[in-house]
C-alpha cells in the first residue's frame, strides 16, 4: 500500500497531456512585462528607470521587506515603461516594461550548463544566495524561499522535503524538469541539505510518475539519506501539511508551519532554481510552464522567461481553439482565470490551462442537500458548507471558530458539491474578512 | 370526577404561586439601575438601529449620547438636524449643526457606455467578485453591478436599474446612514451635501488609468483633461491621479464645469434644463443621471 | 475565439460529474426491484398507489412553487419523485387514493416545502406523510393485503396483519413464540417478500440489492444502514436470548417490517441525516434503539417510521457535536 495522507482528497481526471513532450525553450519574446509582486508579501521596489539599459540577470526591483524578493531582468535589453497592467490577481499592478535588445547576443545564447556536483559555498553564503536571487517557491505559491529556510537558533529540523508531487491534474512541469534535471534536482538538494546541516531528505513523487520514480530511485541508490517515496495518487497531496503527514506521519499543528514537526518542503522547481542560482549563478529569471488544454494543438512544457505575455505561449502551441471560454493561469484546481492574453508569466505560473466551451461554465448552484461530501473530502477536517453558509450570513466570528483560516483553498469541496454551491468562494471570502477582523483586534 | 378537577386546579395554582414568587425575587435580586434619561433619549432616536451613528443600535447611541460630556461630535444622521436638537435640549447639551448629505453613486459606467469584456461566475456579490478580479468591464475602478449597496440599505432607497445595471439612490428615501458606503469594495458612493432642492454637481468617474486607457474602457470615463479644472471660479476642483474631484464645500453650484467636461462624466443632477446645445446631447448619454434625477420626483 | 467573451471565475475550474440530480435518480434506479417484487406480490394495486403517489408529489410541488410561492420550479430534480415513491413504499396497496393524495400533500407541502424546499427540510418527507396517514387513519393503514393471492383482485383484497402485527397481538394475548411461529411466514418468505406488508418494504433481497447499488454507486455511506441494522439485530438479540418465548429472534426483526426499507431508504436521506461518518453512526444507533423499543415495548407493532423522525430532529444537534476531527488540532473535538 502506497502512503497518502488519511483525511479526505479527491481523484479528479488527471488529464496529463503533455507528460512525454520534452521542455522546449520559449523563442526570447520582444517586450517582458516584469510585474513587482510576483511572490506572496511585500512587493520589490523598483531600481531602474525608464531607458536604463539592463542586462540579463541584473536586479530591477529590489526586496521590499524580509517577506519579499528580488527581481532579475529575464532579457537584456532597454525599460521602456513603468507602467501598470493586469496580471494574475485580475488587477492592474506595477509592472516593469523590458524591450528586448535583438542585437545583445547574451539574449539568444541557449547555454546549457554542465552538471556541477562540488560545493564550495558555505551554508551562510547559499542561504544569502538564495535571498538576493529572488528564489520563491516555484509550486505556484511564490512564497519567497530564504524565509522558508531561515530556522532560528534552537528549532529541531531534521528533514527536508521535496515535493514532486505535482497532483494539479494537467501540469507536469515539475514532471518534465524531474525527468529532464533529475542530477541537477539532486545536487540541488544536497546543496539545502548542507546549508541546513541536515543528513536526511525523502522526495514524494506520486505513482502516476513512474519513470521520476525509476529516475531517482537510481539516482538515490548510492546516496546515504535520501529516500524516494511513491505516493498514491490523491489530490491535494501537493499540500504542505498533507505531504508531510503523508511521508513523515507528522501532522502539522493547526496554524503552524511543517517547521514545527522539524521539517522543510521545497518543490522540486525550486530546487533546481536553487541549483542554478548556486551553482552557475543564474537568478531565477525562467521556469518551466505547461501550456495546456484538451483542444490545444501543440500543448507543451515550455522553458519561459518571466514576463513573457501569455498570449506569446498560446501562439507557440498554435493559438487559441475554437471555443475557448476560459484561460487559467495555474492548474485547473487551484489556478486563476485570467482576464486577458496580455497577462505575463510570473515566477509562480506553473501552466497556463486552455478551458473550452463545455466545461467552462460553472453549474447553476441549486440548494445545499447536506450530502457531507464536502466534508468527507475536506484535507483539513473542515465543514465547507458549514463554513459557507456562516459567511453567508455574515457571521464572521463563528466562522473562525469552525476554523476557517486553517482552510488550504484547495477546492475539493467546490468539486465535490453535487448543487454546484461555491463554497470555496465564500470560504475565501470569509477568510478575507476573519484575517481583517483579527489584524483589527491586534 | 371532582377530585381530578380539585387536583388539577391545585396543583396549577400552586405552580403559578411559586412561579411567582421566584420571579418576584429574582427580579428584585439581579435589578440593574438604568438611567432614565437614556430611555428617553432612546424613544426621541429613529429607531432605525442602522448603526449610521458608529454605535451597533439606537440604544447604545443614546447611552452614549446620556454618558458622554460633550456630545458635538456625535451625529444621529438618519434623525438629522431635528432628532439631534430635540437630543440637545433633553440633555442640556449643545450638538453641532450638520448640513444633510446624501448618498451619490459615483459611476456612470452602464452596459452601453462601457461594454463586458469578460463574464464573471460565481457568487453576485460585489465583495466577492472584486475579491476574484477587477470586474467584467475594463475599468477596475467603477461599479461592479452586483448590488451589495441595495442589499445593505435598511431604508430601501437604493435599487439597481436593469437598463444601466448601475445602483441608483432614491434621493427622498436615503437618510445618509452610510451603510452602502461601507458596502461598496470600490469606494463609489459618497455622501455629498443635500444642498438646496437637492442640486448637486459631482464627477461620475472613478477612474485613474489615463485618458486614452479610461475612455477605452468607459467612454464616460474622467480622462483627466484637467478642463474642469481651469474653468472652475472657486477652485473647487482637484486633480488627482489622472481623476477630477470636486469640493462639495467649495463647490457653488455654478455649473460651468458640465458643458466643458468631453466625456461628460461631471453629474448634475436636479437643475433645471438649460437651453444651450451641449445639454440635448448630454441628456441623450447620461441615461444614469437622468433616471436619478427624474426618479425622486416620481417617487415623492 | 470564440464571439463570447472568456469567462473569469475562481478556482476549482473543474467539476467532478455529480450533480444532485444524478444522485436522485440513482436512487430512484435503487428503487426499482423493490417496486418490481410489489408489483409481482400485490399486482395492480402496487401499481396504482406508486402512481397515485408519485405523480401527487409531482403536481403539489409544481403547483405549491409555481402559485403560492412563486419560486421557481424544481419537480425535475428528483426529490419530489423519490418523495412520491417512498411514501408510496410505505403505504398498504390497497389504500383508498384519495388518503394518498393527503398523504402526498403533508409530505410535499407540509414536510418539505413549509420548511424551504429541498435541503431545508428537517424530516425525512416521505415519513411524515406516512406518519401523518397512519394516526390519522390507523384501521386503513394497518390492514395489509396479504401476499400473491391478492395480485390480481383489487377491490376485494383479503386483508391481513404483518409479520410484527401478528407478533405482536399474539403476544398481548398471551401467546408465545412457538405458538405465533407457525402464523408468520418463514424467513425465507420474508427474504423474498412473500409476505403482507406496506407496498415496498416486504422484500428484504430486493432492497438489499438497491442498498447496495447505492453503496455502490456512492450516494449512501455504509455507516447508517450497517449501524441501524447493527442495533437492531444486538438489541432485538438480547431480548431473544433472555426469554424466547417472549421476543421474537433478531432475524425476523430485521426481515419484517420496515428495517431495511428504513435503513438503507429513509435515513440515509442526505438531507435530514448528519454530515459526518461520526454522527451518522450515532443518528444510525438511535434510531435503532428507538425502533426496538417501539416494537417491544410501545403500542404500535412497527416502529422504524416513528425513530427516524425522532432521529432526525436530532441531526443538527448532532451535525454540532460531532465534528470532524480537524487536521492539526491536538485534542479530538469534543464528543459528549
Amino acid at each position: 500500500m502506497l502512503k497518502t495522507f488519511p483525511k479526505g482528497g479527491i481523484h479528479p481526471p488527471e488529464n496529463k497531456l503533455t507528460s512525454s513532450k520534452n521542455i522546449k525553450r520559449m523563442p526570447v519574446p520582444k517586450v517582458v512585462y516584469v510585474p513587482i509582486s510576483q511572490h506572496i508579501g511585500i512587493p520589490s521596489e523598483i531600481v531602474v528607470n525608464v531607458k536604463d539599459k539592463v542586462e540579463i540577470g541584473q536586479v530591477i526591483a529590489k526586496s521590499g521587506g524580509f517577506v519579499s524578493s528580488n527581481i532579475h531582468s529575464p532579457v537584456a535589453g532597454t525599460v521602456t515603461k513603468l507602467d501598470k497592467i493586469i496580471d494574475t490577481s485580475g488587477y492592474k499592478k506595477q509592472c516593469i516594461v523590458i524591450r528586448t535588445d535583438v542585437k545583445n547576443e547574451s539574449n539568444f545564447e541557449e547555454i546549457e550548463y554542465p552538471l556541477k556536483k562540488e560545493i564550495e559555498l558555505q551554508p551562510k553564503e547559499i542561504l544569502q544566495r538564495i535571498n538576493d536571487f529572488g528564489i520563491v517557491g516555484l509550486g505556484g505559491a511564490t512564497f519567497p524561499s530564504h524565509v522558508k529556510l531561515n530556522v532560528k537558533e534552537g528549532v529541531k529540523l531534521d528533514c527536508l522535503v521535496i515535493n514532486g508531487v505535482e497532483c494539479e491534474p494537467y501540469l507536469t512541469a515539475d514532471h518534465r524538469l524531474m525527468l529532464e534535471k533529475g542530477e541537477e534536482i539532486l545536487v540541488g538538494i544536497k546543496i539545502l541539505m548542507h546549508a541546513l546541516h541536515i543528513d536526511k531528505a525523502i522526495i514524494g513523487i506520486e505513482n502516476n510518475k513512474k519513470d521520476a520514480i525509476e529516475i531517482f530511485k537510481n539516482l538515490t541508490s548510492t546516496e546515504k539519506g535520501i529516500q524516494v517515496a511513491a505516493l498514491q495518487v490523491k489530490y491535494p497531496q501537493g499540500g504542505e501539511k498533507q505531504l508531510v503527514r503523508a511521508l513523515l506521519k507528522r501532522e502539522v499543528p493547526k496554524n503552524g508551519l511543517p517547521l514545527d514537526v522539524g521539517v522543510i518542503v521545497h518543490n522540486v522547481g525550486t530546487i533546481f532554481a536553487i541549483y542554478q542560482a548556486i551553482q552557475h549563478n543564474k537568478p531565477l529569471i525562467e521556469r518551466v510552464v505547461t501550456v495546456t488544454g484538451k483542444k490545444v494543438e501543440n500543448a507543451s512544457n515550455f522553458w519561459v522567461k518571466i514576463g513573457t505575455p501569455i498570449s506569446d505561449l498560446i501562439t507557440e502551441v498554435g493559438g487559441l481553439p475554437e471555443g475557448t471560454r476560459k484561460i487559467v493561469n495555474g492548474g485547473p484546481m487551484m489556478g486563476k482565470a485570467i482576464k486577458n492574453t496580455d497577462v505575463p508569466v510570473t515566477k509562480g505560473t506553473s501552466g497556463i490551462l486552455v478551458i473550452s466551451e463545455d466545461e467552462a461554465s460553472r453549474g447553476e448552484p441549486k440548494n445545499c442537500i447536506r450530502c457531507g461530501e464536502c466534508v468527507s473530502v475536506c484535507p483539513m477536517g473542515l465543514e465547507p458548507h458549514l463554513l459557507m453558509n456562516l459567511t453567508e450570513k455574515g457571521f464572521y466570528e463563528k466562522a473562525s471558530n469552525e476554523d476557517i483560516m486553517t482552510c488550504i483553498e484547495c477546492g475539493s469541496c467546490s468539486y465535490v458539491c453535487p448543487s454546484h454551491r461555491p463554497l470555496l468562494d465564500y470560504i475565501r471570502f470569509g477568510k478575507n474578512i476573519v484575517k481583517k477582523l483579527e489584524t483589527a483586534k491586534n | 370526577m371532582t377530585d381530578s378537577v380539585l387536583y388539577s386546579v391545585l396543583l396549577l395554582a400552586s405552580l403559578g404561586v411559586i412561579a411567582s414568587v421566584v420571579l418576584y425575587i429574582v427580579s428584585k435580586k439581579f435589578y440593574v439601575y438604568e438611567n432614565p434619561l437614556i430611555a428617553e433619549v432612546e424613544e426621541i432616536l429613529p429607531a432605525a438601529n442602522c448603526g449610521g451613528c458608529g454605535s451597533p443600535g439606537c440604544k447604545s447611541f443614546a447611552d452614549k449620547l446620556v454618558n458622554t460630556e460633550d456630545i458635538s461630535d456625535l451625529f444621529c444622521p438618519v434623525g438629522g438636524n431635528d432628532v439631534m436638537k430635540l437630543v440637545a435640549e433633553k440633555l442640556g447639551k449643545t450638538v453641532a449643526e450638520k448640513d444633510p448629505t446624501v448618498a451619490v453613486v459615483r459611476c456612470q459606467g452602464s452596459c452601453e457606455v462601457r461594454p463586458k469584456t469578460t463574464e464573471y461566475q460565481g457568487p453576485r456579490t460585489c465583495a466577492i467578485s472584486a475579491m476574484i478580479y477587477s470586474g467584467e468591464t475594463d475599468c477596475q475602478y467603477g461599479c461592479l453591478g452586483d448590488g451589495d449597496c441595495v442589499a445593505v440599505c435598511q431604508f430601501d432607497a437604493m435599487y439597481m436599474d436593469e437598463e444601466t445595471g448601475l445602483p441608483v439612490v432614491i434621493t427622498d428615501k436615503c437618510t445618509s446612514c452610510g451603510a452602502c458606503v461601507d458596502a461598496c469594495p470600490r469606494d463609489i458612493i459618497e455622501m455629498r451635501p443635500k444642498n438646496k432642492r437637492d442640486l448637486k454637481i459631482y464627477v461620475g468617474c472613478l477612474n485613474e488609468d489615463k485618458g486614452g486607457i479610461a475612455k477605452k474602457a468607459c467612454s464616460v470615463a474622467c480622462i483627466g483633461c484637467s478642463k474642469c479644472e481651469d474653468v472652475c471660479p472657486k477652485d473647487a476642483i482637484t486633480m488627482f491621479n489622472n481623476l477630477a474631484y470636486i469640493d462639495p464645500v467649495l463647490c457653488t453650484l455654478c455649473r460651468k464645469c458640465v458643458p466643458v467636461c468631453p466625456t461628460n462624466s461631471i453629474i448634475e443632477t436636479n437643475f433645471p434644463p438649460r437651453k444651450e446645445k451641449p445639454v440635448v446631447k448630454k441628456v441623450e448619454s447620461k441615461v444614469a443621471v437622468n433616471v436619478e434625477s427624474v426618479k425622486p420626483k416620481t417617487d415623492a | 475565439m470564440s464571439n463570447q467573451p472568456i469567462i473569469v471565475s475562481a478556482s476549482p475550474h473543474v467539476h467532478s460529474d455529480r450533480t444532485s440530480k444524478k444522485l436522485m435518480y440513482d436512487v430512484v434506479i435503487a428503487l426499482i426491484p423493490a417496486f418490481l417484487v410489489s408489483l409481482y406480490v400485490f399486482g395492480v394495486g402496487a401499481l396504482i398507489v406508486t402512481s397515485v403517489a408519485i405523480i401527487s408529489c409531482l403536481l403539489f410541488e409544481y403547483l405549491i412553487q409555481r402559485y403560492l410561492l412563486k419560486t421557481a420550479v424544481t419537480i425535475n430534480d428528483g426529490s419530489a419523485l423519490i418523495t412520491g415513491i417512498l411514501l408510496a413504499f410505505n403505504l398498504p396497496s390497497n389504500l383508498p387514493i384519495w388518503m394518498i393524495i393527503v398523504g402526498s400533500l403533508v409530505a410535499v407541502g407540509v414536510a418539505k416545502l413549509s420548511f424551504g424546499g429541498l435541503g431545508f427540510n428537517i424530516f425525512n418527507p416521505a415519513l411524515v406523510g406516512r406518519v401523518f396517514l397512519l394516526v390519522s387513519f390507523p384501521v386503513q393503514m394497518t390492514m395489509w393485503p396479504t401476499a400473491v393471492e391478492n395480485s390480481t383482485k383489487i377491490a376485494d383484497a383479503v386483508t391481513g396483519a404483518t409479520p410484527l402485527g401478528i407478533i405482536k397481538e399474539g403476544l398481548m394475548f398471551g401467546e408465545t413464540m412457538t405458538d405465533l411461529s407457525s402464523k408468520i411466514p418463514s424467513n425465507m418468505d420474508m427474504l423474498l417478500g412473500i409476505t403482507g406488508g406496506s407496498l415496498g418494504e416486504m422484500s428484504a433481497i430486493a432492497l438489499l440489492i438497491g442498498g447496495l447499488y447505492l453503496i455502490i454507486r456512492k450516494v449512501i455511506s455504509w455507516h447508517i444502514p450497517v449501524a441501524m441494522l447493527g442495533t437492531i439485530a444486538v438489541m432485538t438479540g438480547i431480548f431473544w436470548l433472555v426469554n424466547p418465548e417472549h421476543y421474537a429472534n433478531p432475524l425476523i426483526h430485521i426481515l419484517s417490517g420496515g428495517a431495511i426499507l428504513g435503513a438503507f431508504f429513509m435515513a440515509t436521506d442526505l438531507v435530514t441525516s448528519p454530515v459526518t461518518k461520526k454522527g451518522m453512526v450515532i443518528f444510525a444507533i438511535g434510531i435503532g434503539v428507538i425502533t426496538v423499543v417501539i416494537r417491544l415495548f410501545g403500542a404500535y407493532p412497527e416502529g422504524v417510521s416513528f425513530a427516524i423522525i425522532i432521529m432526525n430532529a436530532f441531526v443538527p444537534l448532532i451535525n454540532s457535536y460531532f465534528k470532524p476531527r480537524r487536521f492539526g488540532a491536538k485534542i479530538k473535538s469534543k464528543i459528549v
